[in-house]
């Protein structure tokens, strides 16, 4: 077992090497529909690869991040756009970047390699097999979900980059604790959702108010007028 | 000796044959997909049966090159399929004669006077789908590259027979992240080599959308047909290099027995059909990419790859 990967550890490493795809196309897509339908399946991945850990090391705690991760992320956070969200939201095609793809893609993958020097230190605490695949590749998915939310000018899609980031550090993180508390993944679930609800209110508000949701456009602070005063000279 | 070089001639064989089935199989499919019945699976044939017996048109403007490409563009196919693992799994003859990058070039070549071809009669159109393909070919050229070399790594060669040999010992990294990530850039670039859907329609009959299509548009009678031949056997090689290689290396001819090489041909059809339905897939779900995204489609792919490269080096 010290050189051939068991069968679990070879899934593991498939799911892995699917998560950087899915971090990767999110960086690249166009619409808000395809960024959901990919942070569902980098979820889905996610779960599978904390159900295969936990088959790895034996640990009913990773099992429990997995069915959780599989309640909350691909389930519970859709659900939940969709009843805060018109679907105004969802059919636009295209989502407005500070920065074109092709040049986006090329700093997502400077901040792919940047993850993988960042994990060489780490690397040690993990058990060889799964040495290749999670620790640098949740790093990865952990940047690329920052990037995703600091590129992007409309709301949705930045949500959707932070429970990426959130996807990613939990990728990572199941791989270098393996009694990770239940509680923990309890709470930062339901912190997620809470997270989600609030953006999604935020969203809707901001599209009543502006009647779109490009929240790329508010730049400039504009002082807030006192009800009888008229406008400063 | 003998048997070696009926398997070689059995390899060519199996490519002109089974070629035209690929492209009727997947036009077929498609129809059906889009709940239409569509033309039958051997319409190719017919099609390339029609072409051979009318008589050619040549321009008396055009020089010989334009005479030249529809041998060239026929013949590099079938080179490629002499250096390449199509039935069985060890090296014949021609295999140590050149490597993947060497296929890659002779595919080229191909490619290179198929433009040629076009631009040389002066139809408004021909130039216009040769640079269109010159474009999508340079944006190709370093996914290509960095793909091949990429799996070499692993083996230490660039043989495809050691490639593939190499991958069907050592399935336990087949499944590593690197892997994947090169599966998927492969992909990508066949159906930019191949023209296929979101890049390029070849169903499509607008001359100004074309890309692919628009190089053969001057040819008639036999250079037609040897064109589509030569069209349907590009998309053969390069699906025989991504599933023999990459994909899935096994099923081929493992014994030096006529049985097994013929066994060999179900098999390697088979595994050309699960590629088409995945193909079918990707061609019925999405639409074809306006000129200017091309760029953005294969830049993707190039990241991709690059990424499995990152993978691989720090895997290692």
């Amino acid at each position: 077992m010290s050189h051939l990967p068991s069968l679990l550890a070879a899934l593991n490493a498939l799911a892995g090497g699917l998560f950087l795809l899915s971090a990767f196309a999110m960086v690249a897509t166009r619409q808000t529909r395809g960024c959901l339908a990919l942070f569902i399946y980098q979820s889905l991945l996610l779960a599978a690869s904390a159900f295969l850990l936990a088959g790895e090391y034996g640990s009913a705690h990773l099992a429990g991040v997995g069915v959780v991760n599989l309640i909350s992320k691909p389930i519970v956070v859709p659900l939940i756009l969709r009843r805060t969200l018109s679907s105004e939201i969802y059919t636009r095609r295209e989502i407005e970047q500070a920065l074109n793809i092709p040049t986006s893609l090329t700093i997502a993958l400077a901040l792919a390699v940047l993850a993988y020097f960042l994990a060489i230190p780490i690397l040690q605490s993990v058990a060889p097999q799964f040495r290749s695949a999670n620790v640098p590749i949740g790093f990865a998915g952990l940047l690329l979900g920052a990037y995703t939310l600091s590129v992007r000018r409309e709301a949705v899609p930045m949500l959707i980059g932070i429970l990426a980031m959130e996807n990613g550090a939990f990728f990572a993180g199941i791989a270098l604790s393996r009694e990770l508390p239940l509680i923990v993944e309890l709470a930062i679930a339901s912190d997620g959702l809470i997270l989600v609800f609030v953006a999604g209110v935020l969203v809707r508000t901001i599209q009543r108010r502006l009647g779109s949701t490009r929240v790329g456009e508010l730049a400039a602070l504009r002082e807030a007028q006192a009800p009888g005063a008229g406008r400063p000279a | 000796m003998a048997f070696r070089i009926l398997c070689n001639a059995l390899q060519a064989i199996v490519a002109l044959a089974l070629s035209p089935l690929i492209g009727g199989v997947l036009s077929r499919l498609k129809e059906i997909v889009q709940s239409k019945r569509g033309p039958s699976v051997l319409q190719p044939y017919r099609d390339l049966w029609k072409l051979f017996h009318k008589d050619e048109v040549v321009s008396d403007q055009s020089s010989w090159i334009f005479r030249a490409t529809p041998y060239v563009v026929f013949v590099t196919p079938l080179f490629v399929v002499l250096l390449i693992p199509v039935l069985t799994s060890y090296p014949l003859f021609l295999a140590f004669m050149a490597d993947m990058v060497g296929a890659g070039f002779i595919l080229a070549l191909g490619g290179f006077f198929a433009c040629l071809g076009a631009v040389d009669p002066a139809n408004p159109y021909g130039p216009m789908g040769a640079s269109r393909t010159r474009m999508v070919g340079f944006l190709a050229e370093p996914v290509f590259v960095i793909v091949f070399f990429t799996v070499s790594f692993v083996a230490g060669s660039t043989i495809p027979y050691i490639v593939q040999a190499q991958w069907t010992r050592s399935a336990g990294s087949f499944l590593a992240p690197a892997h994947v990530l090169l599966i998927a850039a492969f992909l990508m670039l066949i159906l930019a080599e191949a023209g296929r859907i979101p890049v390029d329609n070849p169903t499509g009959h607008f001359e100004l959308a074309m890309i692919d299509e628009s190089k053969g548009l001057e040819y008639s009678g036999r250079g037609a047909a040897l064109m589509k031949w030569g069209g349907h056997m590009k998309l053969m090689v390069l699906m025989c290099v991504f599933l023999n290689v990459l994909v899935t290396p096994w099923g081929l001819a493992a014994r030096q027995q006529l049985a097994a090489v013929l066994l060999a041909i179900p098999l390697v059809a088979l595994k050309i059909l699960a590629l088409i339905l995945v193909l079918v897939v990707i061609e019925s779900s999405l639409s074809k990419l306006r000129l200017f995204r091309i760029t953005e489609f294969l830049g993707a792919a190039f990241i991709t790859c690059v990424a499995a490269m990152i993978a691989r080096t720090f895997a290692a």
